[in-house]
């Protein structure tokens, strides 16, 4: 059965046919994307207090489950079938029709899980400006419906066949589509959910600092699949979007550092981790489409908005937790508008000519792409979160908020020492005589 | 002189530093301890190995007051750290022989008043 499809691509001699090399490169950017979201998992983690640090972790882990299937049975279909200007059509509902033809120069199937990826830590990113409140259940509905109703339009708008692709707006792999997107989406959660019991009120400082670290490098190593994979192909496009994503963030980083440097006193870490994501999420929308100089410039330009507005943020009653929507929103916007600024067609035929290479209606092009992705995200996220607040509380009472999240949504800790645990045996206690290690016994202190 | 040592929930100690803070009770110990008020205890699940957490983490202060100062302290740890369920926990108040400040070697009530000039 499997062998048909091939047999077809071989008889068929033209194209489109399946490349190996482009399908190689494409395998491996899947796996170097779905890692990211892990990845993020360890930075949010480590940003949160002990007792919330498992639940932050798991809100990025559980995209992996429930994104991933919402995106194969439905989401797929809606971003990249053909359908009409603002969405695709159910042609690939259930992944029907999704097979082992060519997708471009990759199998189709290949193409679906490598943007399943994409769908997968965009959701998970919301979650930085909801962590330590929300309940579990509450938001893992949250993703499951915004993946269907605001991922997707905007990602067929952008990238499926839509109305911001016919009229020629660049965003290689994901500025307005998945920062700007969820950036928005987390500052509308945020608002929605009302701000932490103890925030503005009791310093809430990051748990663990090597686990930020750790999830930044992570993230970086992922997003040269997220970047360079977005050439769906293994060529100079890719070679160029990895290269700049390479550069762009240490443009960041040196710039952030140096911030920090000046307004503080001292490099620190969190800055540093900071500074590498908000270079990553820049680079994203024009990283096939600018040379490596205008990644340094574009890298360095985009530490300050995002700076900033985390200063400026921090001073409000806004608890953007994680600082979702400076980070990503703010970095997004940045990267997509320089796009339209330092794009040059000699590196890319397919992209276009920004404003400083004599096309300043690229600009235009890219500004109603972020504004069009900002409305429609937190126009829809609003509502998603309304509406599910109809039907259960978004988020925890305080009492359980001062527990932590950990215990009451998982019942489990994060770093537990097992002192004072009783061991429960089983229900099921079918066997007669109970074993010594089922009879209860404290352990030792 | 008293010592007053309290034992509290974790997830109040905010609001009774804040409460104290604003009663102008300064210098204090906290520690993180374990311990058990009869509450129900809470249930946790490791890939089939279900554990009751019989001692929960609480916390204890320890503040050496000025006679004043006691049932102010009292009354800030009574109105802060209290939920109104089983385990919001206790405050002991014990009678204290000598304190001496390390720094200074002044005795009992002196030693037990905040060093203002210190911070001026």
């Amino acid at each position: 059965m499997t062998t048909l499809p091939l047999l077809a691509l071989q008889t068929a001699a033209p194209p489109p046919a399946i490349v190996p090399a482009d399908t190689a490169w494409m395998l491996t950017s899947t796996a170097l994307v779905l890692l990211m979201t892990p990845a993020l998992a360890f930075f949010y983690g480590g940003l949160v207090r002990n007792k919330n640090s498992l639940n932050t972790m798991m809100m990025s882990f559980v995209a992996l489950g429930v994104v991933g299937v919402t995106w194969a049975v439905a989401a797929y279909s809606l971003a990249f079938s053909d359908g009409g200007p603002f969405l695709g059509s159910l042609t690939n509902f259930g992944l029907n029709g999704v097979g082992l033809e060519a997708k471009g120069t990759i199998p189709h199937v290949l193409f679906m899980a490598y943007q399943a990826t994409f769908a997968i830590i965009t959701a998970a990113l919301i979650s930085g400006a909801v962590v330590e409140r929300m309940r579990f259940g509450p938001y893992v509905a949250f993703i499951a419906l915004w993946t269907l109703f605001v991922y997707a339009p905007v990602a067929h708008w952008v990238w499926g066949g839509g109305w911001l692709m016919t009229r020629g707006a660049l965003d290689f792999a994901g500025g307005p589509v998945v920062h700007i997107n969820a950036g928005v989406s987390a500052l509308v959660a945020a608002l929605v959910l009302g701000s932490r019991k103890d925030y503005g009120r009791t310093a809430v400082l990051p748990h663990n600092v090597p686990f930020v670290l750790l999830g930044a490098g992570l993230l970086w190593f992922g997003w040269f699949g997220f970047n360079g994979g977005s050439a769906l192909a293994a060529n100079e496009l890719a070679g160029l979007a990895f290269t700049n994503t390479f550069l762009a963030p240490a443009a960041t980083l040196v710039v952030w550092t140096l911030l920090d440097y000046f307004r503080t006193g001292k490099a620190t870490a969190v800055g540093g981790a900071t500074g590498i994501v908000v270079g990553l999420v820049a680079i994203t929308p024009a990283a096939g489409f600018v040379s490596p100089a205008s990644a340094l410039i574009l890298g360095a330009v985009a530490a300050l908005p995002s700076y900033f507005v985390i200063s400026l943020r921090s001073r409000t009653r806004i608890d953007d937790s994680l600082d979702v929507f400076a980070g990503h929103g703010i970095g997004g916007l940045t990267g997509a508008l320089l796009t339209g600024v330092l794009a040059q067609k000699v590196w890319n035929s397919a992209g276009n000519d920004g404003l400083l290479f004599g096309n300043p209606h690229q600009l235009a092009i890219q500004a109603l792409a972020c504004l069009s992705a900002a409305v429609y995200a937190g126009i829809m996220t609003f509502v998603i979160l309304k509406v599910l607040g109809l039907v259960m509380a978004l988020r925890a009472v305080p009492r359980i908020e001062g527990v932590g999240m950990d215990v009451s949504q998982h019942g489990e800790e994060a770093y537990a020492s097992g002192e004072g645990s009783i061991l429960v045996p089983p229900e099921a206690a079918l066997v007669p005589e109970p074993l010594p290690a089922f009879t209860p016994q404290v352990a030792s202190r | 002189m008293k010592l007053i040592v309290a034992i509290i929930r974790p997830d109040r100690l905010n609001e009774v530093l804040e409460a104290l803070y604003r009663t102008e009770v300064r210098g204090l110990t906290v520690s993180r301890v374990l311990g058990h008020g009869g509450e129900t205890e809470h249930v946790e699940t490791y890939r089939g190995t279900t554990v009751k957490m019989e001692l929960q983490e609480k916390v204890r202060l320890e503040i050496g007051v000025s006679e004043p100062f006691v049932t102010v302290t009292i009354n800030a740890i009574l109105g802060s750290a209290r939920t109104g369920e089983v385990g919001d926990g206790k405050i002991f108040v014990l009678d204290v022989a000598q304190v001496f400040r390390i720094r200074t070697g002044e005795r009992n009530e002196a030693a037990v008043t905040p060093a203002l000039a210190a911070l001026a």
